[in-house]
């Protein structure tokens, strides 16, 4: 790694402006944080797709549980157990979190600050590999013997600790815990780059109350996962020799599995518990923020209005991201922490409902009288705060300690965070897909296909997930793979769900289906969409369409952008066109048509 | 927002109009600080950088031990089976190698700074085997636990003694690396703009790094020698 360093850092200023010439070093191996973006994109949507796939096959087993398919055969309830990890663990990890961040904030932090690369791109490189290295890791681990882990993404111990608990709790859960480690590694260099670029490469004039709310939420994002992966990395290696080398960190005594007295004494599964959700909370935040900081910068972009209240939107990011650290309790309500506690994380948890509405309300002043132009970006973005709202409103339920004890582990919990952290941020990584491919690949998608993608998704997913509410709260618990034996139903109460579970895995098939359509229009777009010759074709403010569609090696071509002001500057009276450029210098109403003001005309 | 001018064709025309100011190739809209990219892009490096990536590594690193360290406090009430080791008499001798290697690494930054570069190059050399020598301490107090029959898996404390100072001389050994390279650096010196700034920086990141792992380690010790 130091060689590969030496040699960027000695030819990064002779060589600035020329993109390396072989392919391995272009394509494979770059440094150029616009490609490794774009790396990012493509594991997300490998990863998406098999996490995809696997919630359908769930789908299928709770529906039909005693069919037999072809090639997979019967979905055993181990098996079905298998699937629900790897497909939460994938979703989490390797698609909520690396496509927004990594993905998206990897190609346009830098461009959106002004900068020619991250502050380290070596560094930069090597967390991508990492990462992929992490997913390789954890998909082998449905080709061990006794197949992949059945654990559930947060891995409770004492189950997840001891081998023989069940069908790939051995090596399965070895390697899911190496893969998470993996992970946490890539994760912060990654964050560690952010951090370190935004605060060091911004261009002239590009102060802090400058910057897009993208960059803004990418910045709070990375400073969650530099915070919060190195406890679930801490807690990792803890289980890891819990599982290994037979220390009793998580491991309580007298544990019997299987008949056999374990040998493990004294250790606390609460303990995991804390360390996990200390992670996994902030988690949440680090999968939506991103999203918030687009959709923010989408409505304000398509319906030409600065956004409604930047400065409180910078709190607001601020503040959900802070209070994140303090509500991981709310997880755990039902582990017979002490009530006056459980009271405190309740209380902390409801107050993120302040500044998740402070942005709520702003985006809907963001969109009040304006010139509302319905691209498909902005459907996505709408369905952003649509899903948002939805999702939320029953966090505030979830949230308190009363209304949680009862609906703890049933559907409702299920369809709460799928729609708020799961869905809300899938839209939020469709709009940016949408708004962003134009400048990405200097090719349009098609409008007409992503419109329909739209709607399907956005009617399935609503489909899919409100009826879980319900079930939730007729009390049908999740991470059960049947629910009837021999066709006897066990619980009686859940009998008259029945249809709703039938409409919900039809629901989810129609969904599935239609994001085909999604992926032949990225695909089909990348080489035959229509061509975009033009730096800026959605007439937005920021520097990304300051510069060429696909922007050049260095993002400027050798020019450094100046920045004289803020980033929504939409139907500002006076100017002549309804948006001005961050590099615009001009005063308003004295524009002349020629942009090299760079004697301080600062606004 | 008052009056509004949304026509596109004005705005087909205003770009052409960016475009074609003095600089028809280049791709920003306008307003960069064209006339100034010469001095611009020579002081464009800025030491700053290494600094604050160094300050962020360690808030992760922080992290890190805070979340062992607050295991180790729950784990050490949770259950009465907490049977604190005796100290390896041996670690006394690792604190002492690691505060002389902070001391010595400070002598080599001194010399840096008054242009001794040989002396620099001799003092570094020196922090760098009393890393090593700490390590190798360290194992010898592993060696020596396993001597008497206390494993990893023992009891708790046991458990984290390993744990902890296995972190722990992991990360000093990333430290050590970062000195060889610093070495590598001044023995093999390439054109470079800024050389000297950038040999700085770089001397100064390692050093934050490396006087934090002596810090940290006082503090492990402390913990799990003092708090039991």
């Amino acid at each position: 790694m130091s060689d590969a360093n030496v040699a960027h850092e000695a030819h990064e200023v002779v060589h600035r402006h020329e993109p390396p010439k072989s392919f391995i070093r272009k394509y494979i191996f770059s440094l150029d944080h616009k490609v490794i973006g774009v790396q990012y994109l493509m594991l997300a949507l490998a990863a998406v797709l098999v996490g995809m796939t696997l919630s359908i096959l769930m789908r299928f087993s709770l529906t039909w549980p005693d069919m037999n398919w072809p090639i997979i055969g019967m979905i055993k309830p181990d098996q079905y157990l298998a699937l629900l990890t790897i497909h939460g663990t994938i979703m989490v990890f390797f698609v909520l979190t690396t496509a927004p961040q990594g993905g998206f904030g990897n190609y346009f932090l830098p461009i959106q600050i002004g900068a020619e690369d991250m502050a380290f791109p070596t560094l930069n490189m090597l967390s991508f590999w990492v990462t992929l290295v992490g997913f390789i890791v954890l998909l082998m681990s449905f080709f061990v013997t006794e197949g992949a882990p059945i654990g559930g993404w947060t891995a409770y111990p004492p189950l997840s600790a001891i081998a023989s608990a069940g069908p790939g709790q051995g090596t399965g859960m070895n390697l899911w815990i190496i893969s998470i480690a993996i992970f946490c590694v890539g994760s912060l260099l990654g964050a560690l780059n952010f951090i370190t670029t935004l605060l060091n490469m911004r261009a002239k004039g590009m102060s802090l109350m400058r910057m897009p709310l993208t960059c803004w939420a990418w910045f709070t994002t990375a400073v969650l996962a530099l915070l919060a992966f190195p406890v679930l990395l801490a807690g990792g290696v803890l289980l890891f020799l819990d599982r290994n080398l037979g220390t009793s960190f998580f491991v309580p005594a007298g544990l019997y599995i299987k008949d056999v007295i374990q040998p493990h004494a004294g250790g606390s599964p609460i303990l995991w518990q804390h360390l996990f959700w200390f992670f996994g909370h902030p988690e949440v935040y680090i999968a939506i923020l991103p999203g918030m900081g687009l959709t923010s910068h989408v409505l304000s972009t398509f319906a030409r209005k600065p956004v409604f209240g930047y400065r409180a939107m910078v709190f607001a990011i601020f503040a959900i991201g802070l209070l994140g650290f303090f509500v991981w309790g709310h997880h755990m309500f039902i582990s017979g922490m002490s009530p006056y506690s459980a009271m405190a994380f309740s209380i902390l948890t409801l107050s993120i409902g302040v500044p998740s509405a402070v942005k709520t309300f702003n985006w809907i002043g963001t969109l009040w009288g304006g010139k509302i132009r319905f691209k498909v970006p902005m459907l996505f973005a709408l369905g952003f705060v649509s899903l948002f709202v939805a999702g939320g409103i029953t966090g505030l339920v979830l949230g308190q300690t009363s209304l949680d004890l009862p609906m703890h582990d049933t559907y409702f919990v299920l369809g709460h965070f799928h729609l708020v952290m799961g869905v809300a941020a899938i839209f939020g990584m469709f709009t940016g897909v949408y708004f962003w491919f134009p400048k990405i690949f200097g090719r349009f998608m098609s409008e007409r296909l992503g419109r329909i993608h739209f709607w399907i998704t956005f009617v399935g997913v609503y489909c899919i997930f409100i009826p879980m509410h319900i079930m939730g709260i007729v009390g049908m618990p999740r991470r059960y793979s049947r629910f009837a034996e021999n066709g006897q139903q066990i619980y009686y109460f859940l009998e008259s769900l029945h249809p709703l579970v039938i409409f919900v895995t039809f629901a989810a098939i129609i969904t599935f289906l239609a994001q085909f359509i999604f992926f032949f229009n990225l695909f089909w777009s990348m080489f035959k969409g229509k061509k975009c010759t033009e730096n800026n074709p959605w007439e937005a403010t920021t520097l990304e369409w300051d510069t060429t569609s696909p922007p050049p090696h260095d993002n400027f071509a050798g020019v450094h952008p100046v920045v004289y002001r803020g980033a929504y500057e939409y139907s500002v009276p006076g100017a002549p066109n309804d948006f001005v450029m961050q590099t615009d210098p001009d005063e308003f109403g004295e524009h002349e048509g020629s942009g090299d003001g760079h004697n301080g005309h600062k606004h | 927002m008052g009056t509004m001018v949304t026509s596109t064709e004005k705005i087909a025309q205003t770009k052409i109009g960016l475009g074609e100011g003095k600089r028809p190739a280049g791709p920003n809209g306008g307003g960069n600080g064209h006339g100034k990219h010469g001095d611009e892009s020579s002081s464009r490096f800025t030491p700053l950088k290494y600094k604050i990536g160094m300050w962020v590594a360690l808030a992760a690193v922080t992290m890190t031990f805070t979340a062992l360290t607050s295991a180790y406090i729950v784990r050490a009430n949770s259950s009465n089976d907490w049977r604190p080791i005796e100290m390896p008499r041996i670690l006394w001798l690792s604190t002492a190698l690691i505060v002389a290697s902070s001391i010595t690494f400070e002598i080599a930054r001194y010399a840096l700074k008054r242009g001794k570069s040989s002396l620099y190059n001799r003092w570094l050399m020196l922090t760098v085997m009393l890393g090593l020598a700490f390590l190798a301490s360290q194992l010898m107090a592993w060696r020596q636990l396993v001597a008497q029959g206390i494993y990893v898996a023992s009891n708790p404390h046991s458990s984290f003694f390993y744990v902890l100072t296995g972190a722990h001389g992991l990360h000093l050994l990333g430290g050590v690396l970062g000195l060889d390279y610093l070495l590598l650096r001044s023995w093999r010196k390439g054109y470079e703009e800024h050389a000297e700034e950038r040999r700085q920086a770089r001397v100064n990141s390692v050093a934050l790094y490396w006087h934090f792992m002596d810090g940290l380690w006082i503090y492990l010790f402390l913990l799990l020698f003092l708090w039991r």
